[in-house]
């Protein structure tokens, strides 16, 4: 074995222990300049193949280049380990406490009311419904008259009215008023409307009662609508928005401008119907007023009641909103306090 | 109304325990709201609507539970006494038969006042009336056992009245009153009355405000030995109408307001005389019986396919005759081709098959609420059961499709809003004048606001004018608890003068209201957090908005001054039509009209209207350039009056159709510039779409900006 055989294998041997010491770039590149540079040990070995006689000038390259070859991967193996250590540490540095709270963001929320708004106006809109809205400033004509209640009539007592100073002025009682705008759009062709809004109402201002409160009335009218209509359209309801499975009951009841008219019960969502706190242990929730539009009613709308009949129902977000929500006192809906209103969840 | 169940048992044999009939009831229309028990005694609590006049007594109750369950009703004893019509003792006169069809008067004479019997005086108090002696008890007991309110005067007071103005016999008559006529009810509360009001009178003057409560005078005294006993019919408009005006609601207004059938009058003479008999000793002397317009029996047409297109169930003929007899209609067989054409509302809707049979039915005549055929399929869905009836889909054509393009708009910028992180809030649509004025938005003429002449609080009498007012005065509240607000209301103002002429114009709009640090404060340094949100933190959301709505070109942001709502930064939102908008930092002399001093207000209201869009509209996407651009940025010394907005549109309008993008990055102001100057920085796009500019292209357009700069507003590209 010539020297240079010899001397290569030395290199090795130095080289790689030199490699295991450098655990950091600079000494990486140090070594590297040092043994595989153009400069380097290995290139003057290589320079002196010449020196070998030729008989063994060819092995000897091989070795020379067998050596170089390897002492590269083993650069490339060590640099990406330290490469790879090196990212570990800077990002240990970068470690936090998880458990710190995140940058605030301001997270807008619609008003409960809006909310259930929206889900009433889009269960019945998949059933067909159409969206109307009317003045909430209405004459004693369309709040009471047009729905059958001419002046004087006993059944205006169940709504305390707001009166303006201009006479027969005054604030709707209730959404009803819009069946007649809506009826009087449509007649003599079929109708299927329901009318959000506002109403307001002379009374005290409790945790149960507002003086202003919004409503949803609907009205369906066409040449074949039954009572059994208005009760799948309402069962209908009832299952997609307090879920289903709930029971609806039906007891008569009186509005002016509905005949037959009933009052809708809804299984109480908090006992299922066994009695609690929430449904005063009656077990039913009243959720909303309904009936066939009073032939009256339809005619003032335009129809002739023996051509078509309908059927119409009233109901308050407020109510849906307080039972949905679990609120105990109304009077927070319009306070608009914002430790409130950022408590409601979706 | 209060119903022991002791004294229902006088009129109709309970079989079912009380749960069950409570809820038989409700289910019926008789709400059973509770189930009042002490001691022995068990009360139905039911709540009765309008409609059930009827219902007003135990015995109109013990109809509906006979109907409900089957069963017949006992009436009373002495229901039909037979007494002469004798005029010798007193007279009657009706003014007006239209306002009291019929007055019953009767004398009892010799009556002993004393106590009521034991049985009495305990079922009053479990109906809920105090016992005051056996004459005014058995009058009480008359009207909530029948429903017919009852009225007895002192017979020899009205009699000693008489002959003070020269008459032999008393003269009751029933009049309006006269204007300021007064008369001291039993209430001892001396009321002025007007021709509105209907009185009950002598010779001498007023004796009592018919169907609401008697005069003190003439009433019974400890001393009376006769007594007059008034059982009458009383227009029901006309009882409502004076006993608000009047503020008096009774037991007798109540029941004369929903209507008190005539025929009812005599029965319930007939038990009160025989009860003056029994427990007063009383001697039925006399009875006068006016009766100008008789009650007339009230008739509806129903048919088996009327109730199947109400209803959507079958019930045959007999069926439904058969639930009407129990109700005790009287139901006949009539040819549904012969109906009388002169029914009127008896037929009214009523849409017969033909060949088809049809029903007569005349109500019984407690009935008043029975008028038209829906009636009567009220009556046979309420016996059946609603429950009875099964639910359908709805199957009816539908109408034309029709959007809500106003609705959409609210719900899309309800969306925006909330996406720019603004609570929203649903503010009283009801304030104050001052509270207009104080914001500085109150229009001079007060016949511009919508005015509550029956207020409830002094804070909510009128209609509001703008959405302002309801934002600032909300805030205050909310300020005790939170420093901090980003808020957002659409709603409605209000404006007559605008009106159709009766009813306001209702205006849709928008408002925006932020105050307080610009970001919640946290554990994590953000120097910028604390800084008090202002003009542009509102600005900004305005141009989100408006941008997303596609409005961010059509509208541009004027100065605007003379808003006494604002101090100087203040602008107005201007669109291709004129105003939309106002945005601004509140005024410091106004928030400290609202208690809101020291505090950086911003607010906007928008109109909603302008927003509106067409369910289908064509709004095209620029197309996008594959070229890269050439960027450059460009400073322009000015002075401090040109706008930023006057220098953007000088420099677009040069830059043509290549500059692509003007981005304004930087404003300064300094010591390296005069005094009265500013420098505004912009960064401009040039690309094009079919190559990219070329340098001489460029050049050539920079060249052009500077020099229209310079024409237009004077300004020089900074050195």
């Amino acid at each position: 074995m010539s020297d240079l055989l010899q001397e290569l294998e030395t290199l090795k041997d130095e080289a790689r222990s030199g490699l295991d010491r450098a655990d950091n770039r600079p000494l990486l590149q140090a070594w590297h300049a040092e043994f595989l540079g153009r400069r380097g040990r290995l290139a003057q070995l290589m320079r002196r193949l010449g020196e070998v006689p030729p008989t063994e000038r060819a092995s000897a390259g091989r070795v020379a280049n067998e050596v170089k070859n390897r002492l590269e991967e083993s650069f490339e193996a060590r640099q990406s380990q330290v490469q790879r250590r090196e990212l570990e540490a800077t990002l240990e540095a970068e470690r936090v406490d998880v458990t710190l709270p995140g940058r605030p963001v301001d997270l807008g929320k619609l008003h409960p009311v809006t909310r259930v708004l929206r889900d009433i106006c889009c269960i019945f809109g998949g059933m067909g419904f159409q969206i109307f809205d009317g003045p909430e400033v209405e004459t004693d004509e369309y709040n009471f008259e047009l729905l059958n209640m001419p002046p004087g009539h006993p059944a205006r007592d169940m709504w305390d009215t707001f009166y303006t100073t201009t006479p027969n002025l005054i604030l709707r009682t209730h959404t009803s008023p819009g069946q007649i705008y809506a009826m009087r759009a449509h007649a003599p062709g079929p109708l299927r409307t329901i009318l959000p809004g506002k109403c307001y109402r002379y009374e005290q201002v409790t945790a149960r009662s507002e003086m202003m409160f919004h409503q949803v009335e609907g009205i369906a009218v066409g040449e074949n609508i039954r009572f059994s209509d208005l009760k799948g359209v309402l069962t209908g309801f009832a299952d997609e928005i307090f879920g289903t499975g709930r029971q609806l009951r039906f007891r008569k009841s009186y509005f002016p401008f509905t005949e037959p008219s009933v009052e809708v019960d809804v299984s109480c969502i908090l006992c299922g119907g066994s009695g609690c706190f929430l449904c005063k242990q009656s077990g039913w929730l009243e959720i909303l007023g309904a009936g066939m539009v009073h032939p009256r009613v339809l005619r003032f709308g335009g129809y002739d009641p023996a051509k078509v009949s309908g059927f119409a129902f009233g109901m308050g977000p407020e109510r849906i909103a307080l039972l949905k929500y679990g609120i105990g006192d109304i009077r927070y809906l319009f306070s608009n306090d914002v430790r409130f209103l950022e408590t409601i969840r979706y | 109304m209060r119903v022991p169940i002791s004294w229902l048992k006088d009129y109709v044999d309970l079989y079912e325990p009380i749960e069950v009939l409570a809820e038989r009831l409700t289910l019926a229309g008789l709400e059973v709201e509770a189930v009042d028990r002490h001691g022995d005694a068990e009360i139905l609590e039911i709540a009765t609507t309008a409609d059930l006049s009827r219902c007003m007594s135990v015995i109109g109750i013990a109809r509906e539970v006979a109907a409900l369950t089957g069963e017949r009703v006992r009436l009373p004893a002495g229901s039909a006494q037979e007494l002469p019509d004798d005029a010798s003792a007193f007279e009657v006169e009706i003014a007006d038969p239209h306002l009291c069809n019929r007055y019953i008067g009767a004398l009892v004479r010799d009556v002993t006042l004393g106590e009521s019997p034991g049985w009495m005086c305990q079922r009053l108090r479990e109906a809920g009336l105090q016992s005051i002696n056996n004459l005014v008890d058995i009058t009480n007991y008359v009207m909530l056992e029948y429903g017919q309110p009852l009225h007895a005067f002192d017979h020899d007071l009205l009699v000693k009245r008489a002959a003070g103005s020269g008459r032999p016999q008393p003269l009751i008559r029933v009049r309006a009153a006269e204007p300021g006529e007064r008369i001291t009810t039993l209430d001892e509360v001396e009321r002025t009355l007007n021709e509105r009001i209907l009185l009950i009178t002598d010779s001498a003057g007023p004796l009592g405000i018919a169907g609401i409560m008697g005069g003190l005078e003439s009433g019974i005294q400890d001393s009376t030995r006769n007594v007059l006993l008034e059982a009458a019919t009383f227009n029901g408009i006309a009882v409502r109408q004076a006993a608000q005006q009047l503020r008096l609601h009774t037991e007798a207004s109540s029941r004369f307001s929903r209507g008190v059938p005539a025929t009812l009058n005599a029965l319930a003479v007939g038990r009160a005389l025989d009860l003056f008999e029994r427990y007063a000793g009383g001697r039925p002397a006399a009875i006068v019986d006016r009766y100008p317009e008789p009650q007339r029996p009230r008739v509806a047409y129903i048919a088996p396919s009327e109730v199947r297109r109400q209803l959507g169930i079958e019930v045959d003929l007999a069926g439904i005759v058969s639930l009407l007899e129990r109700l005790e209609f009287q139901v006949e067989t009539v040819d549904g081709g012969a109906l009388p054409t002169d029914a009127g509302e008896a037929t009214l809707g009523l849409r017969v098959e033909p060949g088809e049979p049809v029903l007569r039915c005349t109500a019984p005549w407690y009935r008043l609420d029975v008028e038209l055929p829906a009636d009567l399929t009220e009556e046979v869905a309420r016996m059946i059961g609603y429950a009875s009836i099964p639910p359908a889909r709805l199957a009816e054509i539908l109408p034309p499709p029709e959007h809500n393009e106003a609705l959409e708009t609210e719900e899309r910028l309800r969306d925006l809003l909330v996406g720019c992180g603004l609570q929203e809030h649903i503010n009283y649509s009801l304030t104050t004048v001052e509270n207009h004025e104080k914001l500085g938005v109150a229009p001079e003429d007060r016949e511009q606001f919508i005015i509550l002449s029956n207020p409830l609080t002094a804070n909510r009498r009128v209609l509001r004018r703008s959405l302002l007012v309801s934002a600032v005065e909300a805030l205050p509240y909310n300020l005790r608890y939170n420093g901090r607000e980003r808020s957002f209301e659409i709603g409605r103002v209000y404006l007559p003068e605008q009106g159709d002429g009766i009813r306001p114009r209702e205006e849709r709009r928008l408002s925006l209201l932020l105050t307080g640090p610009r970001r919640r404060g946290s554990v994590h340094p953000d120097p910028e957090a604390a800084g008090a949100m202002d003009f542009f933190d509102l600005k900004g959301i305005l141009e989100a908005v408006l941008d997303a709505e596609g409005w961010r070109s059509k509208t541009e942001f004027v100065p605007c001054s003379g808003e006494p709502v604002f101090g100087p930064r203040c602008a107005e939102i201007r669109g291709p039509d004129g105003r939309i908008g106002v945005l601004g930092e509140l005024h410091p002399a106004v928030a400290e009209r609202f208690d809101l001093a020291g505090r950086r207000i911003c607010l906007a209201e928008l109109l909603i209207e302008p927003l509106v869009k067409g369910s289908w509209r064509v709004e095209v996407v620029p197309p996008l350039s594959n070229y890269p651009p050439v960027v450059e940025d460009l400073a322009f010394v000015v002075r401090e009056e040109v706008t930023a907005h006057d220098l953007a549109v000088v420099i677009r309008r040069a830059g043509g159709a290549l500059l692509a993008g003007l981005e304004l990055f930087d404003v300064y102001r300094g010591d390296s510039l005069p005094p009265g100057m500013k420098s505004l920085a912009f960064q401009l796009t040039f690309q094009g779409l079919e190559s990219t500019p070329g340098d001489a292209e460029v050049s050539a357009l920079r060249r052009g900006i500077e020099e229209a700069v310079a024409a237009a507003v004077d300004g020089k590209l900074r050195a």
